[in-house]
């Protein structure tokens, strides 16, 4: 079987059933309408802040706050592509049709990877610009330094999350079971683990607090996370390199 | 050609398949039956690579199915009906899959046309009938033009119209000489289609053998005889002299005779001999179904019971029978009932039982007594048979009787007690 007709193939998928749609507008819609709202209310915070959080004031990390709530979207998306065939057993009639499940699965996590590296690039492109137009005087410019960097990092980390919401999927195979595990990881657990001091230094080794120390430019005054930005997008790549394992082991080793 | 060995399929401690092989063949149709359970779906999953035997393989022209090369082209199955993304249109869910093969967009517009689901092709299958989901994936195993056919009961939910199609595409199919393997439940459906029969039962191999011979292999054929029901007489005459002729009757619930071990022109020459005249003399040859059934009934998991719908019913009031259970449900010996009664108990009892010691008692009861007639019943009918109708009562009366006296004393008595 080639991989270009199962990569084929798999664009046909994606691109026929609706959640694809809504789950990617979703992502743009919240991440950039929240970033706004946020950078808008920064903003007008700015004068009456002190001395230290001016000077730790970073425009660019402010207006990607939305993404805590549109990842919830990339990882509703990177779920749903996997699991889909789970739940409607449409994986049984994929399989018979491409007996060698890793280049199945392989294909199928590259075409929605790419898809979401789109969406994210797009996504964080917007949030930025958007974002910086809502803090007025107090923006920061795409040629400053650090700064292309970490819009770059902003769709990568999005990419980095769908592929992880896949790898985790095609582990559990449950779409219910993935997001009900998922959800509350990257919107609760993984905050409250990175801001109470005593995990704190387990909680930053997590795949999203060390992903997106990336889009931060000006790090915090008293910063002692042992990783830079590249650092950390590289361990939560491990992470999603690890998933992605589990899923491909599990799928091979499993019947449909 | 499909090869089966030795296929052995554990799921923890329960043996879905046990130590199957067989071959399928090409150019002909082949049937794979068996009660729910059985292990068909199991096999035919293990056909397809997608799960694993535990001991055993199966091939498919020499190769596992995972090890086939460009398997979409080679082999067509239906599996599921419903194992499709129902938010996905008919010509995509097509589209998708004949990418995988580089079959060109045109093959999908050709199949769906075949199946005959052209005017129904951009919509989401979610919609879809059982049927139409049938043709559906009927068109997806069709798409490769493949040499090997899987079909998972290809005519489950399809219209008289869409099951004569299915017939004649499996046949047509098997006559261009590919491989054909269809499982399914019906029988009159199996014997029309199928030429060969792979049955398990179990998960073990019951029978691998043409369609015919698995009928008379697993069937007595029988001749149906008919004396006029006006003289039983007669009946009984010819019974006798057809046993006495070497054959073996079995009286049928309708009066009619089940003759086994004679040819139709000797029952009627022993008739004409035994002076008896005939209403029906017929030849039955055993259904597939019938034979089927023979053959699996010690190998079926999930048998039905009669419902008793305990505790679901409303208790009944005091002095009404239960309803009188429908025919023939585990009753061997049911008659019709008995003409209605007076007092409205039609089908409470047996009829020898009613005029004995109810005829007193009837319009009898008085208040606060226990209804007679609920009286389970088999205490009664050795009074009415053994004694004069006079003295049948005698030892009844106790409750028809007294009641009009006593329903002063009964209710009183307590409270004169407290």
């Amino acid at each position: 079987m080639a991989v270009p007709q199962v990569v084929r193939s798999e664009w046909t998928k994606i691109r026929s059933v609706a959640s694809t749609v809504w789950t990617l507008s979703l992502v743009v819609v919240v991440t950039v309408a929240l970033g706004m709202l946020i950078s808008a209310l920064s903003k007008n915070e700015f004068d009456s802040m002190n001395a230290q959080d001016r000077a730790e004031f970073d425009p660019t990390f402010i207006s990607f706050a939305g993404m805590s709530l549109g990842q919830l979207a990339m990882i509703v998306f990177g779920v749903l592509v996997v699991s889909n065939e789970y739940s409607t057993g449409m994986i049984r009639t994929s399989l018979a049709a491409v007996p060698q499940r890793g280049s199945f699965l392989f294909s199928k996590i590259a075409v929605a990877t790419a898809l979401a590296l789109l969406v994210g690039l797009v996504t964080s492109f917007a949030a930025f610009f958007l974002g910086q137009a809502m803090l007025g005087d107090h923006r920061a410019e795409i040629g400053d330094p650090g700064v292309l960097r970490a819009v770059l990092g902003g769709g990568l980390y999005m990419t980095l999350i769908a592929m992880f919401s896949m790898g985790v999927a095609a582990m559990l195979r449950s779409p219910m079971l993935s997001l009900g595990i998922l959800m509350p990881f990257f919107f609760l657990i993984s905050n409250i683990l990175g801001n109470v001091d005593a995990t704190k230094k387990v909680g930053r080794f997590l795949p999203d607090q060390a992903g997106s120390r990336i889009m931060q430019v000006v790090p915090p005054l008293d910063d002692d996370t042992p990783y830079g930005p590249w650092g950390g997008l590289g361990i939560m790549g491990l992470w999603v390199l690890a998933a992605l394992i589990g899923g491909y082991v599990l799928l091979r080793k499993r019947d449909a | 050609m499909i090869e089966a060995v030795g296929l052995t399929k554990r799921y923890g401690d329960k043996t879905a398949v046990y130590n199957l092989s067989f071959q399928v063949r090409p150019g002909a149709v082949t049937g794979f039956l068996g009660p729910n359970g059985s292990g068909k779906s199991t096999t035919m999953r293990m056909i397809l690579g997608l799960d694993n035997p535990t001991a055993g393989q199966v091939t498919i022209g020499g190769y596992p199915y995972r090890k086939l090369p460009n398997a979409a082209r080679q082999v067509g199955a239906l599996l599921d009906a419903k194992a499709v993304h129902g938010g996905r249109s008919a010509r995509n869910h097509l589209l998708s899959l004949a990418q995988l093969s580089g079959i060109p967009a045109r093959r999908v517009d050709e199949v769906l046309g075949v199946v005959g689901l052209q005017d129904v092709a951009k919509r989401r299958s979610k919609g879809f009938s059982l049927g139409m989901g049938q043709r559906l994936g009927i068109a997806a195993a069709l798409l490769g033009d493949p040499q090997v056919l899987l079909f998972d009961e290809p005519v489950n939910g399809l219209d008289p119209e869409g099951i004569l199609w299915v017939r004649n595409l499996m046949k047509a199919l098997a006559a261009e000489g590919r491989t054909v393997f269809v499982s399914s439940h019906l029988m009159s459906e199996m014997a029309l289609t199928a030429d060969h029969l792979i049955v398990i039962g179990r998960g073990q191999l019951l029978a691998d053998m043409s369609v015919t011979d698995f009928i008379s292999a697993n069937s007595a054929d029988f001749a149906r005889v008919r004396t006029p029901d006006t003289e039983p007489q007669q009946r009984e005459k010819l019974s006798s002299a057809l046993t006495e002729a070497g054959g073996h009757v079995l009286p049928e619930q309708d009066g009619a005779l089940r003759v086994t071990g004679l040819p139709l022109p000797r029952i009627s020459d022993i008739a004409h001999d035994a002076d008896v005249r005939l209403w029906e003399l017929s030849p039955h040859q055993a259904s597939l179904e019938e034979a089927y059934m023979r053959m699996t009934q010690g190998a079926v998991d999930y048998r039905s019971t009669i419902d008793q719908k305990e505790g679901l019913q409303q208790p009944l009031p005091p002095g009404v029978q239960p309803p009188m259970p429908v025919p023939g449900q585990g009753q061997p010996g049911w008659y019709a009932p008995p003409p209605p009664q007076q007092g409205g108990q039609p089908f409470s009892m047996p009829p020898q039982g009613a005029p004995g010691p109810y005829g007193a008692a009837q319009g009898a009861p008085g208040p606060g007594t226990p209804n007679p007639y609920a009286q389970p019943v088999p205490q009664t009918p050795p009074a009415p048979q053994g004694a004069p109708q006079g003295q049948a009562p005698a030892p009844q009366p106790p409750q028809p009787s007294q009641p009009p006296a006593t329903p002063t004393s009964d209710l009183t008595k307590p409270e004169d007690a407290r």
